[in-house]
């Protein structure tokens, strides 16, 4: 979506999904707020820290090439990574699973975790809302119009430029979102984002760039292709994801749901 | 990426250089000195920044300063060594750094010895550096068997731990405790399969079957099918190989799978920093071996304590080894009269060791591989634990001789 309004590819996602881990882990040891509220207070907290970003940083570099933001984003991820370890270590933090979802339900054969479950209802909720924002509402219009054609949306009266530092935050709210739930499944330190940014990229990059059904679609698919893989081929199942992305990228250069123009 | 790269590039330059620079000066003038250059260098050799750093980094710089003092205050006007220095260097993990960081250690730096380096790429890495430049390495962080096995040297010697007394202590331990049937599961690299052949080996001498090999990537952080590949044999024990955070990825979602109930876990490489990370209650039952623990008895808590004064923090057993590598290096000195290389190896060879961190310690002559006893420990419930760091319950002592194998036949000096 970032990407789709403002052209900028950010690469400082994983640092942001990092980071919204690491808040509600120190906020949980320090001030011993729980996760649901940190549900709610992690993104508010990512969501100003993405308009400071968009203010400060990022507008200044949009007019130039966007291989500058990218730039300036994955400098941005190294800043973040290393000022939360020179803070707080490398060693993880502690994050337990939250109370009242630490159980386990069988389903026929498989068993999972509330957790798991948990996780997976609150993701696809998510991804409605966003749909629903994005279709139904005249704020998500204009963001698909910008989206579109920022052009054309500009020609018709619509200030694409006012709506540009809010979408960034919501962008690097949701980052933060996804690491508040990853918290009480993942090991919550510096590095976790490093990791995960790589798989984004390709989740990106299969869907199509700036396309959003694409990416949700792609998000699932790269989880399948990791499971099975996991299931059959083991130590290879990452390399897996990146032979898929190779075999979009052959047929379908702009990714499954991208448009010519995008890629 | 490339950034690193980059400066590696001019990194080993420089220290390319550098090296040419000190050929071009003579060389080291170790010769019939007694002290070279007037005193006596302590080089550690770590990660200062990156996964291993809680475990040793920074504050094994602390616990050889620690090594420093008592060596003073037990010699006084008598020491040898009269000037002690240390100096410290990031090897970020990675066999290249650690080789150019080794070379300007021992050259421009006149470093005597070598302590610590972790990751056993760097450590062997290392190991070769010291053969060259005939200058004395210690390892403490790194658990390869080839240390002392087929590029072992004579100037290398390695204290505190290796996979094969891991896997003794814990494999052949739980076998003997009811564990027959294993799942291990292993990331697909150096230190992963090094890991796995070791256990295999001491579980199926113990009498044991271990019925799933599963390979991983490195790193990792989804390992939910694999987690359940593994408890799809039904074992009495899962085995897992992952180290720092992959091992926390790995045991949380073991936890949350509910195979916490079902199969013991064992843990092939632990350190006390990985409990304190994730909490008592995540590795409940969880079984591994450890090298030293400091609140063993009182001679090592009081050590522990004194550690704390300075670190704010308790130490894990790499803190431990590298003091009591650091203190009988410099002890060798005292007794060899000189920091010549080869006077203090003939101090140290055959060595019978007991301090804070070795009992029934000695440093084997035919293969430089400091055998002593160790641990077989259990996780505390949190209703056991008193303190903060009192995480360990001691099952047993597993004597140097069981926990050690004899040394290799690949191993010339």
């Amino acid at each position: 979506m970032i990407f789709g309004v403002l052209g900028v590819v950010n690469f400082s996602h994983g640092a942001c999904y990092m980071l919204g881990a690491m808040i509600a882990a120190i906020l949980l040891r320090d001030t011993g707020m729980t996760f649901w509220v940190a549900l709610v207070v992690v993104p508010l907290v990512m969501f100003l820290i993405g308009v400071l970003m968009e203010r400060l940083l990022v507008q200044w570099l949009l007019k130039l090439d966007p291989l500058y933001n990218f730039l300036l984003t994955f400098g941005l991820t190294l800043f973040t990574v290393d000022l939360v370890k020179r803070q707080y270590g490398v060693s993880s933090l502690a994050y337990p699973v939250p109370a009242g979802l630490g159980g386990r339900v069988s389903l026929g054969s498989v068993e999972l975790s509330v957790y798991q479950i948990f996780a997976a209802a609150f993701s696809v909720l998510v991804c409605v809302v966003v749909w629903l924002v994005l279709t139904k509402t005249r704020v998500g219009m204009i963001v698909r119009a910008s989206t579109e054609d920022a052009e054309r949306s500009r020609a018709l009266g619509i200030n694409v430029a006012r709506w540009v530092t809010p979408v960034f935050g919501f962008g690097i709210a949701l980052a933060g979102l996804a690491g508040v739930l990853a918290a009480p499944t993942r090991s919550v330190n510096a590095d976790m984002g490093s990791f995960f940014v790589i798989i984004l990229f390709a989740i990106v990059v299969i869907g199509g760039l700036g396309s959003i059904l694409g990416a949700v679609v792609a998000g699932f698919l790269v989880g399948l292709v990791e499971a099975y893989g996991q299931g059959y081929v083991g130590q290879f199942s990452q390399v897996l994801i990146f032979v898929l992305m190779a075999l979009v990228i052959l047929f379908r250069p702009a990714g499954l749901f991208g448009r010519e123009e995008a890629a | 990426m490339h950034r690193n790269k980059s400066l590696a590039l001019a990194a080993s330059a420089v220290a390319g250089s550098l090296v040419l620079a000190a050929c071009g000066s003579g060389g080291p003038s170790s010769g019939g000195g007694k002290i070279s250059d007037d005193k006596v260098v302590l080089g550690l050799l770590n990660d200062q920044s990156g996964v291993y750093k809680d475990l040793s980094g920074p504050n094994s710089k602390v616990a050889i300063q620690m090594a420093v003092d008592d060596y003073k205050a037990k010699y006084g006007d008598k020491a040898v060594a009269k000037n002690i220095e240390i100096i410290t260097a990031d090897h970020q993990n990675k066999p290249d750094i650690a080789n150019t960081k080794a070379q300007e250690m021992y050259d421009r730096q006149k470093a005597d010895i070598i302590l610590d380096v972790p990751t056993s790429s760097a450590a062997l890495a290392v190991a070769t550096q010291a053969k060259a430049k005939k200058k004395l390495f210690i390892d403490i962080g790194a658990g390869t068997t080839a240390l002392t096995g087929a590029q072992c040297n004579k100037y290398t010697f390695h204290w505190a731990y290796d996979t094969g007394m891991l896997a003794a202590g814990t494999g052949g331990a739980l076998v003997a405790d009811g564990g027959k049937n294993w799942s291990i599961v292993y990331p697909d690299y150096a230190f992963g399969q090094d890991m796995t052949k070791s256990f295999s080996a001491a579980v199926e001498k113990a009498g044991g079957t271990v019925q799933q090999k599963i390979a991983t990537p490195f790193p990792n952080d989804n390992f939910a099918t694999f987690i359940t590949k593994a408890g799809s044999t039904n074992p009495d024990v899962v085995g897992i190989m992952a180290a720092g955070g992959d091992l926390i990825n790995f045991v949380k979602q073991y936890n949350q799978a509910g195979m916490a109930d079902k199969a013991r876990l064992a843990v092939g490489l632990m350190f006390i920093t990985d409990i304190h990370s994730l909490g008592v209650e995540a590795f409940k039952n969880t079984v591994f071996t450890d090298a030293w623990y400091w609140n063993f008895d009182d001679q090592n808590r009081a050590w522990a304590d004194k550690f704390k004064e300075k670190t704010n923090t308790r130490p894990s057993f790499a803190h431990a080894g590298n003091y009591s590598a650091a203190f009988n290096y410099l002890e060798a000195v005292q007794a060899a009269g000189t920091d010549d290389a080869d006077a203090v190896v003939k101090q140290l060879e055959g060595k019978k060791i007991n301090d804070v961190f070795l009992r029934n310690g000695e440093v084997r002559a035919a293969d430089h591989n400091v055998t002593h006893d160790v641990y077989q420990v259990k996780v505390k419930s949190k209703d056991q634990v008193k303190e903060e760091w009192d995480y360990e319950e001691v099952l047993k002592t597993v004597p140097a001789s069981e926990a050690y194998a004899p040394p290799s036949p690949d191993c010339k000096m």
